[in-house]
């Protein structure tokens, strides 16, 4: 027999709001966390998706005493604190993050790699603080490690080696991953629009999630997502440019989706990846249209949070099921006009509806794709 | 009690087919020495070994260090045979940061600021699962973790549910450690 795995609980830090709520209000009202930023010193300012720093420390001061972490840690410790103070981590509870670059800021001007730019070392210091007593584990998979993490807790769950567990993604907005991104040309000029005609480009963005997976809910829980259904099947084909085909992640919604026992007719919502690059978006809906996924609601959150790397696709997960909760689809902000081959059925504004099934995918670096199916129970 | 029974028979049917090790300018497959070289440092060995082995695969040399680490590994156990229906799962201590310690020195100073895609794309350690990916046309499973320590049963545990889930019917294992001169190489193939 099959062990379930669901979703119970979960949190988010973002420019729209330091808990779930404030930022589906801000959603709902069409608020957008991209703004214009100076990140590089003498460098031309960026759209990005960036926490004010003056708020995160507001916020973090009268929660935590030890002042002794970076940002971004910050980050991770005000997600997951309200979900420990409701959930109790014993011997068999997993601690799974989900990140790509981490502490990398701390890198800036080294000689020597300082500790805290260790992922594991990050993992640990997080961990330490809460009390986790077994290891933690790092999911660094590009792009799609948000999405990933869910999938490996669930796996980890199924296989006996742990009861729940608490899932953090988190990454930062830093001089590093902007600069990286702009060598690439692939940063915008203006707030991304996901599949619109006149995309050009990614904004970057920060976030920290974090979410509780359990086998054994209890009765208490306000809420219950079973994850049906995971895969993760590479483009093998460029490690920089995604798939022309869609090959791996039509396979991977495709697996997931079998896995699942769902139709495409059955899916109710898809929370796509939607980068507003010209590839990306591309590259997605063909694979949607391979899968005749080409009529089901869909949205890309870049337009509110930017993209947030390892983080987005826990977030993204998360807003979607908070969209099922309230049965409201989200638009895809700042889509106008198609601009992709083939069509999509993309939100133009809040609507309500019934969702029972979640489909939520990504796609990233090293030619690597995620999708899950969620469930609301 | 059903649980247990049913473990040990989980345990039973788990097979390592093959396995290589690189460390000390040193690979060895399936417990036997296959190359080994005098060069003192990674970039060097890894071109012996890429000339020695007749490996003919012109991408390696774009490749970081990290991935031709993989990369070599992962030639060695993977060979000309049929892999679509392989997963990949690799983990190490050091994530990128090989690459990211050299990507961070061209953006360090401002008069000498030249950022490149081609070395920043290698600043996810999950690249090297896609170097071996498009080598072996595998559009198969794959995950990359970072773990302070290379933990075997984490990653046999993981690669045993993608096995028993269906999604792939073996999977290459493994630990892929590099930083700088610090490397080591454990990678190997599982099946039910």
């Amino acid at each position: 027999m099959k062990k379930e795995t669901y979703i119970t609980d979960y949190n988010c830090v973002t420019p729209l709001g330091f808990d779930v709520a404030s930022n589906w209000n801000h959603l709902v009202e069409g608020k957008s966390g991209v703004a214009l930023h100076k990140v590089i010193e003498n460098h031309e300012a960026f759209y990005a998706s960036i926490i004010d720093t003056e708020k995160l420390e507001e916020e973090f001061k009268p929660n935590f005493d030890n002042p002794d972490f970076t940002r971004l840690e910050k980050m991770f410790l005000l997600s997951l604190k309200p979900l420990v103070e409701k959930h109790e981590i014993t011997e068999e509870t997993a601690f799974i993050l989900s990140t790509t670059k981490g502490n990398i800021s701390l890198l800036k001007n080294q000689t020597e790699l300082p500790e805290g730019v260790y992922l594991s070392n990050l993992a640990q210091k997080i961990a330490d603080y809460f009390g986790f007593k077994t290891k933690p584990v790092v999911v660094s998979n590009a792009c799609v490690s948000g999405v990933m993490a869910i999938a490996v807790a669930k796996n980890m769950i199924q296989a006996g080696k742990y009861k729940d567990a608490f899932v953090i993604a988190g990454d930062e907005v830093s001089e590093f991953v902007i600069s990286g991104f702009n060598s690439f040309q692939a940063i915008g000029t203006e707030p991304c629009k996901p599949y619109d005609k006149n995309r050009n480009g990614i904004n970057i963005g920060e976030a920290a999630a974090a979410t509780y997976i359990t086998s054994a809910p209890n009765e208490n829980e306000n809420f219950r997502f079973k994850i049906s259904g995971d895969s993760a099947v590479n483009d093998a084909n460029h490690i920089s440019g995604p798939s022309r085909t869609g090959d791996g992640l039509y396979a991977s919604i495709k697996s997931a989706m079998t896995e699942a026992n769902v139709t495409s007719e059955q899916i109710d919502f898809i929370s796509a990846h939607g980068t507003a690059t010209i590839y990306n978006d591309e590259m997605e809906a063909i694979a949607f249209n391979r899968m005749e996924l080409q009529n089901i609601p869909l949205n890309s959150m870049k337009g509110y949070y930017g993209h947030c790397l390892g983080a987005s696709g826990l977030l993204e997960s998360i807003i979607s099921m908070e969209s099922a909760r309230h049965g409201i689809l989200i638009p895809s902000k700042n889509f106008e006009e198609t601009g992709v081959s083939q069509p999509l059925n993309i939100i133009k504004e809040n609507q309500f509806a019934a969702i029972q099934y979640i489909l939520k995918t990504a796609s990233g670096f090293g030619g690597c794709n995620a999708a899950i199916v969620l469930e609301k129970c | 009690m059903r649980l247990l029974f049913w473990k040990n028979v989980k345990m039973k049917v788990m097979r390592k087919t093959d396995s290589c090790i690189i460390e000390h300018s040193k690979i060895t497959v399936n417990g036997d020495p296959v190359f080994e070289s005098q060069s003192e440092t990674f970039h060097d060995f890894a071109k012996d070994a890429y000339k020695n082995l007749e490996l003919n695969y012109p991408k390696f040399h774009k490749m970081d260090n990290l991935s031709k680490l993989a990369f070599l590994a992962a030639e060695m156990i993977l060979k000309d045979d049929d892999h679509s229906r392989t997963a990949l799962v690799l983990a190490n201590r050091s994530s990128s940061l090989d690459t990211d310690f050299k990507y961070q020195e061209s953006i360090n100073s401002e008069g000498n600021y030249f950022p490149s895609p081609a070395v920043f794309v290698y600043t996810l350690p999950n690249i090297c699962v896609g170097e071996i990916s498009i080598r072996h046309t595998m559009q198969t499973e794959n995950a990359f973790f970072v773990l302070d320590e290379f933990d075997e049963k984490f990653l046999t545990d993981y690669a045993e549910q993608i096995l028993l889930s269906g999604k792939a019917e073996k999977v290459l294992c493994g630990w892929t450690e590099l930083f700088q001169e610090n490397y080591k190489a454990f990678v190997y193939l599982l099946t039910l």
